[in-house]
């Protein structure tokens, strides 16, 4: 009997332990997200969104060209890795699925989407900002789609696996060549799964920072294009907040609230149109 | 008769378009690392192998080692993982086989939204709002009783190795968490069935059960959170310190390589300086490769069947 309840205590006890490790994950999220948003709203008016940064130590202006910006090169970025990402996707889903050199493709792209960022970003800095000579809204571009490329070409390739082989069976049965299948039936059957990767990858790079810092660097002013240091919300968030004036330190909560909202909300929306399809 | 055993030619120019493109993954992998080295010629001539354990880092005498960033990438990971891994552990636990059913979806939201809030967030709150809580409160109380170890001694500054191990942690935890989870689900629910048949607990399923069958999976998960931790960068350079110092207290300011990189990268104003840091990427690059590496073997192979 002795040790039958000490068994259940036992039991209870990691129980509990393994409740309050989850509890407290729950606990940081809303401390956090708190505090951000708390925080963040201050800084939030009309004038965040639609004016330019003021020079340092003055109060008001906003960040109307760091939202710009960072939309400018998450858009170029998902534009250059999308095409990308999904090409190598399907080599792997249907040509290489068994293959030695898919297993290495496999494992070096998993390799690859948990690599440091800031080495992406010194990396771009040798290929691109250096020889060019000056730092690039079309640098930070590259670094963030070296990043989101191999989140692409991996969900593609699991989504394309999901595609019933039937169906491209079908298809080819009808005497259609594989070329015209893909395109037409199969990246079709799998469009939702596929678009959803590309959110999550997207959602994935607007808030990063570490690769941004030396390519596209930054800039107080409206860009003129592409070619040239561009501003961006996570790159000022960083300057903002270890700068020693109040405003600034505001401007960056006001900045991070967006970031957050933006990402968090990209995730949400995902997951729930993932979880809602693998329920059908 | 020749219809049959002619290949349409679209679908070969459609089978090399895509595998260039795949192949054009490793040949960017190769790049990186081509050119990283390349980079790091100068520094690797210049200090040889002495740049991994020298403690010098001197812009202006252009004399620069790495061991103080190496040293510093190595604890606060530690750090991290000492304190995420049993945590996320449990999280897993929870989330997989413990909680009633209504409480998997909401727990299980939330540790994912942790994982997507970005880096520099985290680094922004651990700065405003945690350093001053660990300067005027845990810092003061480790060093009140823990007093006899090396680790909390000196000033409660709020920012250094510490703060920056905790927030490392706090972001991991739900890489970890929710790969272990997935690891936990895996375990085949006969297995687990058997065992509640015969009488035993939930905790002992657990130990007996679902930890020996994805402990391959389990280990892939917690290496996997540590090449995260090793090579992330925001997070830390908000409260880790950035000083050029070793110390045996935890409370002191360090630096690590990502950090290192961060804030000094477009400062660099000669060559060798450059060079030096660009080794420093290339061996934070190696280090993550080899953690990253060990970590897909384990997950891969924990994903092929484990046990049966």
């Amino acid at each position: 009997m002795i040790r039958r309840q000490r068994r259940i205590l036992t039991n209870r006890i990691v129980l509990g332990l393994s409740g309050a490790a989850a509890t407290l994950g729950l606990v940081m999220l809303a401390w956090i997200l708190g505090d951000v948003a708390l925080r963040g709203m201050q800084a939030i008016n009309w004038d965040f969104f639609t004016e330019l940064p003021t020079p340092p130590g003055m109060v008001g202006g906003g960040v109307a060209n760091d939202i710009v910006g960072t939309l400018l090169m998450t858009v170029a970025a998902t534009c250059m890795s999308v095409p990308f990402g999904v090409l190598a996707g399907t080599w792997l889903s249907e040509f290489g699925r068994d293959s030695r050199l898919g297993s290495v493709i496999r494992y070096f792209s998993d390799i690859l989407v948990s690599a440091p960022s800031i080495v992406i970003g010194v990396f771009v800095y040798l290929i691109i900002v250096r020889p060019s000579g000056h730092f690039s809204g079309w640098a930070g571009a590259v670094s963030l789609a070296i990043i989101m490329l191999p989140v692409v070409s991996r969900t593609t390739e699991e989504m394309l696996k999901l595609v019933p082989h039937e169906l491209r069976e079908a298809a080819l049965a009808l005497g259609a060549p594989y070329w015209k299948i893909m395109p037409q039936v199969i990246y079709r059957a799998a469009a939702a799964g596929m678009a959803t990767g590309i959110m999550l990858a997207v959602a994935r790079v607007a808030g990063e920072t570490a690769p941004l810092l030396f390519t596209a660097m930054n800039s107080p002013y409206w860009m003129e294009s592409m070619n040239e240091p561009m501003a961006n919300l996570t790159v000022t968030l960083f300057n903002y907040a270890m700068s020693p004036y109040d405003d600034w330190q505001t401007k960056a909560w006001g900045a991070a609230f967006l970031i957050t909202m933006a990402v968090l909300i990209t995730t949400i929306t995902t997951r729930l149109i993932l979880r809602k399809r693998s329920k059908h | 008769m020749s219809t049959e055993t002619k290949k349409p030619w679209g679908d070969s120019i459609f089978r090399g378009l895509t595998l260039s493109f795949a192949i054009g993954i490793l040949l960017l992998f190769t790049a990186i690392v081509v050119s990283l080295w390349h980079e790091s010629l100068p520094s690797i001539h210049k200090f040889g192998f002495s740049f991994l354990t020298s403690s010098a880092w001197n812009p202006v005498k252009d004399d620069f080692g790495a061991l103080i960033a190496i040293v510093g990438t190595l604890i606060s990971t530690l750090l991290a993982m000492l304190i995420a891994v049993p945590i996320s552990i449990g999280v897993a636990l929870f989330l997989a086989e413990l909680a009633p059913e209504w409480m998997k979806a909401p727990f299980g939201t939330a540790i994912e939204l942790l994982a997507a809030i970005p880096s520099i967030v985290y680094g922004m709150w651990g700065l405003f709002v945690l350093s001053p809580i660990m300067a005027d409160h845990l810092q003061p109380w480790l060093a009140d009783h823990f007093d006899f170890l090396p680790f909390f001694t000196g000033p409660a500054m709020g920012i250094g190795m510490l703060t920056a191990g905790l927030v490392l942690a706090l972001m991991i935890l739900p890489f970890i968490a929710s790969v272990t989870r997935d690891v936990f689900l895996m375990v085949p629910q006969n297995l687990k069935e058997a065992a509640y048949g015969m009488g035993c607990t939930t905790w002992e399923v657990v130990r007996d059960i679902m930890i020996p069958y994805g402990k391959k999976g389990i280990a892939g998960a917690v290496f996997l959170g540590m090449g995260r931790a090793l090579g992330e960068t925001m997070a830390i350079t908000f409260v880790i310190g950035n000083a050029y110092h070793l110390s045996w207290s935890l409370f002191a300011p360090g630096t690590s390589i990502a950090s290192t990189l961060a804030n000094e990268f477009t400062e660099a104003d000669s060559d060798i300086y450059l060079s030096s840091l660009v080794e420093l990427g290339l061996v934070l690059f190696l280090i993550t490769f080899i953690v990253l590496g060990i970590a897909q073997m384990w997950l891969r192979r924990g994903n092929q069947g484990g046990g049966l």
